[in-house]
Protein backbone atom coordinates (compact mmCIF):
# COMPACT_ATOMS: atom_id res chain seq x y z
CA UNK A 1 0.00 0.00 0.00
CA UNK A 2 2.23 2.64 0.78
CA UNK A 3 5.80 3.02 -0.34
CA UNK A 4 6.91 4.12 2.92
CA UNK A 5 5.74 4.02 6.70
CA UNK A 6 6.57 7.68 6.93
CA UNK A 7 4.81 8.81 3.85
CA UNK A 8 1.05 8.91 4.67
CA UNK A 9 0.96 12.19 6.47
CA UNK A 10 2.83 15.09 5.78
CA UNK A 11 3.56 16.62 8.42
CA UNK A 12 6.23 13.61 9.93
CA UNK A 13 9.33 13.30 9.46
CA UNK A 14 11.11 10.23 8.45
CA UNK A 15 14.08 9.25 10.51
CA UNK A 16 16.00 10.40 7.93
CA UNK A 17 14.58 13.81 8.56
CA UNK A 18 12.62 13.94 4.71
CA UNK A 19 9.14 14.74 4.70
CA UNK A 20 8.10 12.08 1.77
CA UNK A 21 4.50 13.74 0.98
CA UNK A 22 6.98 16.42 -0.16
CA UNK A 23 9.01 14.49 -1.98
CA UNK A 24 6.27 12.39 -3.97
CA UNK A 25 4.38 16.40 -4.76
CA UNK A 26 8.21 16.95 -6.36
CA UNK A 27 7.26 13.93 -8.90
CA UNK A 28 4.25 14.97 -10.11
CA UNK A 29 5.95 18.48 -11.06
CA UNK A 30 8.69 15.56 -12.97
CA UNK A 31 5.34 13.84 -14.39
CA UNK A 32 3.92 16.81 -16.12
CA UNK A 33 5.30 18.30 -19.87
CA UNK A 34 8.41 20.50 -20.26
CA UNK A 35 8.86 23.78 -19.54
CA UNK A 36 11.81 25.83 -19.88
CA UNK A 37 12.78 29.25 -18.77
CA UNK A 38 15.80 31.86 -20.24
CA UNK A 39 16.79 35.53 -19.35
CA UNK A 40 19.35 37.80 -20.75
CA UNK A 41 20.02 41.48 -20.05
CA UNK A 42 16.44 42.68 -21.78
CA UNK A 43 14.20 39.82 -22.29
CA UNK A 44 12.72 36.82 -20.08
CA UNK A 45 11.30 33.90 -21.64
CA UNK A 46 9.40 30.83 -21.44
CA UNK A 47 9.10 27.70 -23.47
CA UNK A 48 6.72 24.65 -23.11
CA UNK A 49 5.84 21.46 -24.66
CA UNK A 50 2.20 20.97 -24.60
CA UNK A 51 0.58 17.50 -24.54
CA UNK A 52 -2.98 16.73 -25.84
CA UNK A 53 -4.22 13.10 -24.45
CA UNK A 54 -5.01 11.82 -27.93
CA UNK A 55 -6.41 12.39 -31.68
CA UNK A 56 -9.67 13.78 -30.67
CA UNK A 57 -8.17 15.98 -28.09
CA UNK A 58 -6.36 19.69 -27.95
CA UNK A 59 -3.71 20.70 -26.76
CA UNK A 60 -3.08 21.64 -22.88
CA UNK A 61 -2.46 24.83 -21.82
CA UNK A 62 1.27 25.48 -20.21
CA UNK A 63 1.11 29.33 -19.74
CA UNK A 64 -0.55 31.67 -18.29
CA UNK A 65 -1.04 35.34 -18.06
CA UNK A 66 -0.66 36.91 -14.71
CA UNK A 67 -0.22 40.29 -15.57
CA UNK A 68 1.00 42.69 -18.15
CA UNK A 69 4.57 41.80 -16.26
CA UNK A 70 4.83 38.50 -14.97
CA UNK A 71 3.28 35.19 -16.32
CA UNK A 72 4.17 31.51 -15.78
CA UNK A 73 4.63 27.75 -17.54
CA UNK A 74 3.69 25.29 -15.38
CA UNK A 75 4.46 21.36 -15.04
CA UNK A 76 2.40 19.31 -12.82
CA UNK A 77 -1.40 19.61 -12.26
CA UNK A 78 -3.03 21.65 -14.37
CA UNK A 79 -5.94 22.60 -11.65
CA UNK A 80 -3.77 22.92 -8.76
CA UNK A 81 -1.79 25.43 -10.79
CA UNK A 82 -4.95 27.06 -11.76
CA UNK A 83 -5.73 27.80 -8.15
CA UNK A 84 -2.35 29.13 -7.60
CA UNK A 85 -2.03 31.53 -10.78
CA UNK A 86 -5.87 33.19 -9.92
CA UNK A 87 -4.23 34.04 -6.28
CA UNK A 88 -0.63 35.66 -8.15
CA UNK A 89 -3.45 37.49 -10.14
CA UNK A 90 -5.55 38.72 -7.15
CA UNK A 91 -2.29 39.72 -5.80
CA UNK A 92 -0.86 41.51 -8.93
CA UNK A 93 -3.89 43.18 -9.19
CA UNK A 94 -4.04 44.13 -5.47
CA UNK A 95 -1.01 45.79 -5.94
CA UNK A 96 -1.62 48.21 -8.87
CA UNK A 97 -4.68 48.92 -7.14
CA UNK A 98 -2.80 50.16 -3.96
CA UNK A 99 0.22 51.06 -5.18
CA UNK A 100 0.08 51.44 -8.69
CA UNK A 101 2.97 49.49 -9.62
CA UNK A 102 3.61 46.08 -11.22
CA UNK A 103 3.99 43.95 -8.44
CA UNK A 104 7.89 43.04 -7.76
CA UNK A 105 8.00 39.73 -9.07
CA UNK A 106 10.14 38.03 -6.28
CA UNK A 107 7.22 38.97 -4.35
CA UNK A 108 4.59 37.43 -6.01
CA UNK A 109 6.82 34.26 -6.38
CA UNK A 110 7.69 34.31 -2.55
CA UNK A 111 4.05 34.92 -1.90
CA UNK A 112 3.00 31.46 -3.55
CA UNK A 113 5.67 30.00 -1.78
CA UNK A 114 4.94 30.77 1.52
CA UNK A 115 1.45 29.45 0.46
CA UNK A 116 3.03 26.29 -0.52
CA UNK A 117 5.02 25.88 2.48
CA UNK A 118 1.88 26.01 5.09
CA UNK A 119 0.80 22.35 2.83
CA UNK A 120 3.93 21.52 3.85
CA UNK A 121 3.42 21.66 7.57
CA UNK A 122 -0.31 21.96 8.41
CA UNK A 123 -2.11 18.21 9.57
CA UNK A 124 -4.79 17.32 6.80
CA UNK A 125 -3.49 19.31 4.24
CA UNK A 126 -1.62 18.06 0.46
CA UNK A 127 1.44 19.81 -0.80
CA UNK A 128 0.31 21.52 -4.89
CA UNK A 129 1.03 19.13 -6.79
CA UNK A 130 2.64 21.35 -9.70
CA UNK A 131 5.89 23.73 -10.40
CA UNK A 132 6.01 26.62 -12.22
CA UNK A 133 8.52 28.85 -14.01
CA UNK A 134 7.80 32.50 -13.56
CA UNK A 135 9.26 34.86 -15.92
CA UNK A 136 8.66 38.56 -15.20
CA UNK A 137 9.97 42.10 -15.72
CA UNK A 138 10.15 45.26 -13.35
CA UNK A 139 11.75 47.78 -11.65
CA UNK A 140 15.21 45.69 -11.14
CA UNK A 141 14.86 44.14 -15.20
CA UNK A 142 13.26 40.89 -16.32
CA UNK A 143 13.47 38.01 -13.90
CA UNK A 144 13.21 34.45 -14.11
CA UNK A 145 11.85 32.77 -10.87
CA UNK A 146 11.27 28.72 -10.64
CA UNK A 147 9.02 27.16 -8.00
CA UNK A 148 7.94 24.46 -6.72
CA UNK A 149 5.56 22.83 -4.06
CA UNK A 150 8.21 22.25 -1.45
CA UNK A 151 7.82 25.90 -0.90
CA UNK A 152 11.38 26.72 -2.50
CA UNK A 153 11.61 29.59 -4.59
CA UNK A 154 14.95 30.40 -6.73
CA UNK A 155 15.92 33.06 -9.08
CA UNK A 156 17.58 31.38 -12.38
CA UNK A 157 19.67 32.82 -15.73
CA UNK A 158 18.06 29.97 -17.04
CA UNK A 159 15.96 26.34 -15.96
CA UNK A 160 13.81 23.55 -17.42
CA UNK A 161 11.03 21.49 -15.24
CA UNK A 162 9.18 19.01 -15.87
CA UNK A 163 9.26 15.43 -17.96
CA UNK A 164 12.52 14.64 -18.73
CA UNK A 165 13.89 18.76 -17.69
CA UNK A 166 17.53 17.00 -17.17
CA UNK A 167 18.38 16.87 -20.28
CA UNK A 168 17.33 20.38 -21.01
CA UNK A 169 19.10 21.41 -18.38
CA UNK A 170 22.45 20.07 -19.42
CA UNK A 171 21.97 21.70 -22.60
CA UNK A 172 21.35 25.30 -20.71
CA UNK A 173 24.45 24.44 -18.05
CA UNK A 174 26.44 24.26 -21.30
CA UNK A 175 24.97 27.38 -22.88
CA UNK A 176 23.83 29.88 -19.97
CA UNK A 177 26.68 32.41 -20.08
CA UNK A 178 26.22 33.56 -23.71
CA UNK A 179 22.66 33.98 -22.88
CA UNK A 180 22.79 37.50 -21.11
CA UNK A 181 23.59 39.33 -24.27
CA UNK A 182 21.56 37.49 -26.71
CA UNK A 183 18.71 39.35 -28.80
CA UNK A 184 15.17 37.93 -28.80
CA UNK A 185 15.70 35.48 -31.33
CA UNK A 186 18.58 33.86 -30.31
CA UNK A 187 17.37 32.93 -27.19
CA UNK A 188 13.96 31.48 -28.58
CA UNK A 189 16.67 29.40 -30.79
CA UNK A 190 18.90 28.43 -27.50
CA UNK A 191 15.15 27.94 -25.64
CA UNK A 192 13.93 25.78 -28.17
CA UNK A 193 17.01 23.51 -28.79
CA UNK A 194 16.89 22.91 -24.94
CA UNK A 195 13.39 22.13 -25.08
CA UNK A 196 13.74 19.74 -28.15
CA UNK A 197 16.25 17.51 -25.40
CA UNK A 198 13.53 16.77 -23.47
CA UNK A 199 11.09 15.39 -26.27
CA UNK A 200 10.50 11.71 -26.47
CA UNK A 201 12.53 9.68 -29.31
CA UNK A 202 9.87 9.65 -32.26
CA UNK A 203 8.35 13.14 -31.44
CA UNK A 204 9.45 16.37 -32.63
CA UNK A 205 8.68 20.16 -32.12
CA UNK A 206 5.49 21.40 -33.97
CA UNK A 207 3.31 24.68 -33.78
CA UNK A 208 0.70 22.50 -32.06
CA UNK A 209 2.90 21.45 -29.76
CA UNK A 210 5.20 24.26 -28.70
CA UNK A 211 4.33 27.79 -26.73
CA UNK A 212 6.43 30.46 -26.61
CA UNK A 213 5.86 33.13 -23.37
CA UNK A 214 7.88 36.46 -24.15
CA UNK A 215 8.51 39.43 -21.93
CA UNK A 216 10.81 42.23 -23.12
CA UNK A 217 10.69 44.43 -26.24
CA UNK A 218 8.93 42.69 -29.38
CA UNK A 219 11.33 40.65 -31.42
CA UNK A 220 11.56 41.08 -35.10
CA UNK A 221 8.67 38.69 -35.93
CA UNK A 222 6.59 39.97 -33.97
CA UNK A 223 3.99 43.11 -33.82
CA UNK A 224 4.31 45.56 -30.87
CA UNK A 225 2.32 45.42 -27.80
CA UNK A 226 0.87 47.80 -25.95
CA UNK A 227 1.75 48.61 -23.24
CA UNK A 228 5.38 47.88 -25.17
CA UNK A 229 7.12 44.88 -23.25
CA UNK A 230 4.32 43.20 -21.94
CA UNK A 231 4.34 39.00 -21.62
CA UNK A 232 2.78 37.60 -24.50
CA UNK A 233 2.04 34.41 -25.73
CA UNK A 234 3.05 33.17 -29.33
CA UNK A 235 1.82 30.05 -30.63
CA UNK A 236 0.26 28.36 -33.53
CA UNK A 237 1.75 29.18 -37.15
CA UNK A 238 3.63 32.33 -35.78
CA UNK A 239 5.58 29.61 -34.20
CA UNK A 240 6.68 28.56 -37.41
CA UNK A 241 8.94 30.74 -38.24
CA UNK A 242 10.93 30.37 -34.97
CA UNK A 243 10.91 26.48 -35.49
CA UNK A 244 12.67 26.94 -38.83
CA UNK A 245 15.27 29.13 -37.43
CA UNK A 246 16.49 25.81 -35.29
CA UNK A 247 19.64 24.39 -36.62
CA UNK A 248 19.30 20.40 -37.42
CA UNK A 249 19.54 18.11 -34.02
CA UNK A 250 23.11 16.66 -34.37
CA UNK A 251 23.18 12.81 -34.69
CA UNK A 252 24.94 11.51 -31.62
CA UNK A 253 28.47 10.89 -33.48
CA UNK A 254 26.85 8.04 -35.63
CA UNK A 255 25.79 5.85 -32.35
CA UNK A 256 22.45 5.62 -31.98
CA UNK A 257 21.06 7.05 -28.99
CA UNK A 258 19.61 5.33 -26.29
CA UNK A 259 16.46 6.59 -25.33
CA UNK A 260 16.01 7.77 -21.71
CA UNK A 261 13.85 5.57 -19.09
CA UNK A 262 10.78 7.53 -18.54
CA UNK A 263 8.57 6.09 -15.86
CA UNK A 264 5.51 4.17 -17.43
CA UNK A 265 2.71 6.46 -16.09
CA UNK A 266 4.69 9.32 -17.95
CA UNK A 267 2.85 9.31 -20.95
CA UNK A 268 -0.64 9.13 -19.69
CA UNK A 269 -0.73 11.93 -17.51
CA UNK A 270 -2.13 15.46 -19.00
CA UNK A 271 -0.55 19.06 -18.37
CA UNK B 1 -12.52 23.01 0.11
CA UNK B 2 -14.32 24.55 2.90
CA UNK B 3 -15.93 22.29 5.10
CA UNK B 4 -17.62 24.67 6.91
CA UNK B 5 -21.10 25.24 5.92
CA UNK B 6 -21.75 28.36 7.85
CA UNK B 7 -19.35 30.04 5.62
CA UNK B 8 -20.19 28.69 1.85
CA UNK B 9 -21.81 31.20 -0.28
CA UNK B 10 -20.08 33.59 1.92
CA UNK B 11 -17.00 35.68 0.00
CA UNK B 12 -13.21 34.21 0.83
CA UNK B 13 -10.66 37.13 1.82
CA UNK B 14 -7.64 36.37 1.05
CA UNK B 15 -6.05 40.02 2.33
CA UNK B 16 -6.85 38.74 5.79
CA UNK B 17 -6.20 35.38 6.22
CA UNK B 18 -3.53 34.45 3.44
CA UNK B 19 -2.24 30.93 4.43
CA UNK B 20 -5.60 30.02 6.06
CA UNK B 21 -3.70 29.99 9.83
CA UNK B 22 -7.11 29.99 11.33
CA UNK B 23 -8.48 26.47 11.61
CA UNK B 24 -11.84 27.65 12.94
CA UNK B 25 -13.21 30.27 10.48
CA UNK B 26 -14.69 33.26 12.07
CA UNK B 27 -18.48 33.63 11.56
CA UNK B 28 -21.19 35.48 13.09
CA UNK B 29 -21.09 33.29 16.39
CA UNK B 30 -17.96 33.41 17.07
CA UNK B 31 -16.95 36.76 16.33
CA UNK B 32 -15.78 38.88 19.29
CA UNK B 33 -18.65 41.40 20.09
CA UNK B 34 -18.26 45.06 20.20
CA UNK B 35 -19.38 46.50 23.04
CA UNK B 36 -20.52 49.40 21.25
CA UNK B 37 -21.56 47.99 18.05
CA UNK B 38 -24.96 49.31 18.56
CA UNK B 39 -23.98 52.91 18.61
CA UNK B 40 -21.30 53.94 16.72
CA UNK B 41 -20.43 57.44 16.08
CA UNK B 42 -18.26 58.70 13.30
CA UNK B 43 -15.92 61.26 13.53
CA UNK B 44 -18.09 64.52 12.65
CA UNK B 45 -15.27 67.43 12.62
CA UNK B 46 -11.98 67.73 13.30
CA UNK B 47 -10.69 68.71 17.27
CA UNK B 48 -6.93 69.82 16.92
CA UNK B 49 -6.20 71.18 13.57
CA UNK B 50 -3.00 72.05 12.15
CA UNK B 51 -3.31 74.83 9.24
CA UNK B 52 -2.25 75.07 5.49
CA UNK B 53 0.56 73.20 4.20
CA UNK B 54 2.40 74.63 0.60
CA UNK B 55 4.30 73.00 -1.66
CA UNK B 56 6.06 74.43 -4.69
CA UNK B 57 7.99 72.98 -8.10
CA UNK B 58 10.93 74.08 -8.69
CA UNK B 59 14.25 73.78 -10.54
CA UNK B 60 15.53 70.37 -8.61
CA UNK B 61 12.47 69.27 -6.76
CA UNK B 62 9.91 69.99 -4.25
CA UNK B 63 9.83 72.34 -1.83
CA UNK B 64 7.27 72.64 1.12
CA UNK B 65 6.02 74.84 4.27
CA UNK B 66 3.86 73.70 7.14
CA UNK B 67 4.17 75.78 10.45
CA UNK B 68 4.29 74.48 13.79
CA UNK B 69 1.14 74.97 15.09
CA UNK B 70 -2.00 72.91 16.35
CA UNK B 71 -4.50 74.48 17.26
CA UNK B 72 -7.69 73.30 19.81
CA UNK B 73 -10.41 75.63 18.41
CA UNK B 74 -9.28 78.68 18.14
CA UNK B 75 -6.57 77.98 21.15
CA UNK B 76 -2.87 77.52 20.06
CA UNK B 77 -2.93 74.64 22.03
CA UNK B 78 0.12 72.88 20.48
CA UNK B 79 3.36 74.94 19.33
CA UNK B 80 6.19 72.42 18.29
CA UNK B 81 4.11 69.98 16.19
CA UNK B 82 5.78 69.02 12.80
CA UNK B 83 3.40 68.71 10.08
CA UNK B 84 5.97 67.78 7.65
CA UNK B 85 7.01 63.46 7.63
CA UNK B 86 9.49 61.76 5.28
CA UNK B 87 8.55 58.38 4.31
CA UNK B 88 11.13 56.61 2.34
CA UNK B 89 14.15 57.85 1.16
CA UNK B 90 11.81 59.97 -1.86
CA UNK B 91 8.75 61.55 -0.41
CA UNK B 92 7.08 64.02 2.12
CA UNK B 93 3.92 64.35 3.58
CA UNK B 94 2.23 67.34 4.91
CA UNK B 95 -0.58 67.56 6.90
CA UNK B 96 -3.27 69.86 7.49
CA UNK B 97 -6.82 69.29 9.47
CA UNK B 98 -6.82 66.73 12.53
CA UNK B 99 -3.92 65.94 13.59
CA UNK B 100 -4.80 62.91 15.72
CA UNK B 101 -6.12 61.57 12.02
CA UNK B 102 -2.43 62.46 10.48
CA UNK B 103 -0.63 60.47 13.56
CA UNK B 104 -2.98 57.61 12.44
CA UNK B 105 -1.76 57.62 8.77
CA UNK B 106 1.54 58.37 10.13
CA UNK B 107 1.12 54.88 11.99
CA UNK B 108 -0.48 53.34 8.55
CA UNK B 109 2.96 54.38 6.38
CA UNK B 110 5.84 53.71 8.84
CA UNK B 111 4.00 50.10 9.14
CA UNK B 112 4.91 49.90 5.13
CA UNK B 113 7.93 51.08 5.32
CA UNK B 114 9.04 48.70 7.77
CA UNK B 115 7.49 45.94 5.15
CA UNK B 116 9.13 47.37 2.43
CA UNK B 117 12.88 47.51 4.28
CA UNK B 118 12.08 43.70 5.39
CA UNK B 119 11.54 42.49 1.54
CA UNK B 120 15.30 44.00 1.30
CA UNK B 121 15.16 43.56 -2.62
CA UNK B 122 15.79 46.50 -4.38
CA UNK B 123 12.40 47.92 -4.18
CA UNK B 124 11.06 50.76 -2.81
CA UNK B 125 8.14 52.75 -2.46
CA UNK B 126 8.51 56.12 -4.27
CA UNK B 127 5.97 59.27 -4.24
CA UNK B 128 3.82 58.00 -6.68
CA UNK B 129 3.13 54.57 -4.69
CA UNK B 130 2.72 56.48 -1.75
CA UNK B 131 0.42 59.29 -3.02
CA UNK B 132 -1.80 56.13 -4.66
CA UNK B 133 -2.00 54.60 -1.42
CA UNK B 134 -3.26 57.35 0.38
CA UNK B 135 -5.70 57.96 -2.00
CA UNK B 136 -6.69 54.66 -2.09
CA UNK B 137 -7.18 54.55 2.68
CA UNK B 138 -8.77 58.48 2.20
CA UNK B 139 -11.45 57.22 -0.32
CA UNK B 140 -12.14 53.81 1.44
CA UNK B 141 -12.62 55.54 4.50
CA UNK B 142 -14.58 58.34 3.38
CA UNK B 143 -16.85 55.61 1.80
CA UNK B 144 -17.32 53.95 5.61
CA UNK B 145 -18.43 57.15 6.38
CA UNK B 146 -15.22 57.57 8.52
CA UNK B 147 -13.05 59.83 6.74
CA UNK B 148 -9.42 60.73 8.26
CA UNK B 149 -9.95 64.45 8.32
CA UNK B 150 -7.27 65.77 6.45
CA UNK B 151 -6.14 67.47 3.74
CA UNK B 152 -2.52 65.63 2.70
CA UNK B 153 -0.08 67.15 0.49
CA UNK B 154 2.42 64.66 -0.75
CA UNK B 155 5.45 65.57 -2.75
CA UNK B 156 8.75 63.85 -3.98
CA UNK B 157 11.68 62.82 -6.13
CA UNK B 158 12.88 59.80 -7.52
CA UNK B 159 14.26 58.49 -10.61
CA UNK B 160 14.91 62.03 -11.73
CA UNK B 161 11.33 62.88 -11.31
CA UNK B 162 9.60 65.43 -9.23
CA UNK B 163 5.59 64.41 -7.90
CA UNK B 164 3.61 66.46 -6.20
CA UNK B 165 0.18 65.73 -5.53
CA UNK B 166 -2.90 66.53 -3.31
CA UNK B 167 -5.19 64.21 -1.41
CA UNK B 168 -8.16 64.70 0.79
CA UNK B 169 -10.66 63.34 3.02
CA UNK B 170 -13.20 62.81 0.31
CA UNK B 171 -10.29 60.69 -1.75
CA UNK B 172 -10.00 63.84 -4.11
CA UNK B 173 -6.71 63.51 -5.98
CA UNK B 174 -5.25 65.97 -8.20
CA UNK B 175 -1.31 67.26 -8.87
CA UNK B 176 -0.32 70.55 -10.09
CA UNK B 177 2.84 72.65 -9.55
CA UNK B 178 1.82 74.57 -6.32
CA UNK B 179 -0.59 73.28 -3.96
CA UNK B 180 -1.59 75.01 -1.15
CA UNK B 181 -3.93 73.54 1.86
CA UNK B 182 -6.53 75.16 3.79
CA UNK B 183 -6.66 78.95 4.67
CA UNK B 184 -3.31 78.99 2.34
CA UNK B 185 -5.81 77.87 -0.60
CA UNK B 186 -7.44 81.33 -0.26
CA UNK B 187 -4.56 83.44 0.64
CA UNK B 188 -1.66 81.79 -0.71
CA UNK B 189 -2.19 79.65 -3.86
CA UNK B 190 -2.82 82.72 -5.95
CA UNK B 191 0.95 84.51 -4.95
CA UNK B 192 2.11 80.68 -5.46
CA UNK B 193 0.93 80.38 -8.76
CA UNK B 194 1.85 84.12 -9.78
CA UNK B 195 5.36 83.15 -8.74
CA UNK B 196 5.94 79.54 -9.98
CA UNK B 197 3.80 78.49 -13.05
CA UNK B 198 5.61 79.33 -15.53
CA UNK B 199 9.08 79.05 -13.87
CA UNK B 200 8.98 75.27 -12.50
CA UNK B 201 12.22 74.53 -14.66
CA UNK B 202 14.04 77.99 -13.31
CA UNK B 203 13.94 78.92 -9.85
CA UNK B 204 16.82 78.09 -7.73
CA UNK B 205 16.14 76.40 -4.15
CA UNK B 206 16.91 79.84 -2.76
CA UNK B 207 14.22 81.46 -4.74
CA UNK B 208 11.83 78.20 -4.01
CA UNK B 209 12.77 79.51 -0.18
CA UNK B 210 12.05 82.88 -1.00
CA UNK B 211 8.70 82.40 -2.16
CA UNK B 212 7.26 80.13 0.43
CA UNK B 213 8.50 82.14 3.18
CA UNK B 214 6.94 85.38 1.78
CA UNK B 215 3.77 83.45 1.71
CA UNK B 216 3.65 81.76 5.42
CA UNK B 217 4.26 85.60 6.40
CA UNK B 218 1.22 86.71 4.72
CA UNK B 219 -1.14 83.75 5.71
CA UNK B 220 0.21 84.45 9.58
CA UNK B 221 -0.95 88.19 9.10
CA UNK B 222 -4.21 86.90 7.88
CA UNK B 223 -4.70 83.43 9.20
CA UNK B 224 -5.80 83.58 12.30
CA UNK B 225 -5.20 79.97 13.13
CA UNK B 226 -1.17 80.15 11.98
CA UNK B 227 2.07 80.81 13.75
CA UNK B 228 5.33 82.26 13.03
CA UNK B 229 7.41 79.48 13.66
CA UNK B 230 7.43 76.81 10.32
CA UNK B 231 9.55 74.28 8.73
CA UNK B 232 10.40 73.53 5.30
CA UNK B 233 11.27 70.32 3.02
CA UNK B 234 13.40 70.11 0.08
CA UNK B 235 13.06 66.70 -1.52
CA UNK B 236 15.61 66.28 -4.44
CA UNK B 237 17.68 64.19 -6.05
CA UNK B 238 20.37 64.50 -2.80
CA UNK B 239 17.26 62.59 -0.74
CA UNK B 240 15.08 64.63 1.34
CA UNK B 241 15.88 67.32 4.00
CA UNK B 242 13.20 68.73 6.29
CA UNK B 243 14.55 72.12 8.02
CA UNK B 244 14.79 72.87 12.23
CA UNK B 245 11.89 75.14 12.78
CA UNK B 246 12.82 79.15 11.17
CA UNK B 247 11.29 82.04 12.72
CA UNK B 248 9.27 84.46 10.72
CA UNK B 249 10.14 88.36 10.98
CA UNK B 250 6.94 89.89 10.73
CA UNK B 251 6.07 93.66 11.26
CA UNK B 252 2.80 94.78 13.01
CA UNK B 253 3.77 98.93 12.95
CA UNK B 254 1.10 99.47 10.42
CA UNK B 255 -1.23 97.72 13.03
CA UNK B 256 -1.19 101.15 14.90
CA UNK B 257 -3.41 102.77 12.73
CA UNK B 258 -6.08 100.74 12.43
CA UNK B 259 -9.18 101.16 14.97
CA UNK B 260 -9.78 97.93 16.80
CA UNK B 261 -6.79 97.08 17.51
CA UNK B 262 -4.33 98.05 20.80
CA UNK B 263 -5.72 101.28 22.84
CA UNK B 264 -7.90 103.63 20.50
CA UNK B 265 -8.17 107.40 21.28
CA UNK B 266 -11.53 107.77 19.71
Amino acid sequence: MFRNTYDSDNTVFSPQGRLHQVEYALEAVKQGSAAVGLRSKTHAILLALKRSTGELASYQQKMFRIDDHVGIAIAGLTSDARVLSNFMRQQALSERMVFNRPMPVNRIVSAIADKAQVNTQEYGRRPYGVGFLVIGHDQTGPHLFEFSPSGNSYEYFAMSIGARSQSAKTYLEKHFESFADCTLEELIKHGLHALRETLQQDKELNINNTSIGIIGPTGQHEKPTSPPGKFHIVEGETVRLYLESMDAKAPADGTVPVPPAAPAEDVQMSG
Amino acid sequence: MDHFPANWGRPRNDAIDLYATHLLHPRPNNRAKDAFADSVQRTQQPIVTGTSVLAIKFKDGIMMAADNLASYGSLARFKDVQRLQAFGDYTVIGASGDMSDFQFIQRLLDDIAVAEIAAQDGHDLGPVEIHEYMSQVMYGRRSKLDPLWNSLIIGGFKDGKRFLSYVDLLGTTYTASTIATGYGGYIAQPLLRKAVEGYEDVLTAEQARKILEDSMRVLFYRDARSLNKYQLATITAAGVQISDSLHLETSWDFAEGIRGYGAQTQ
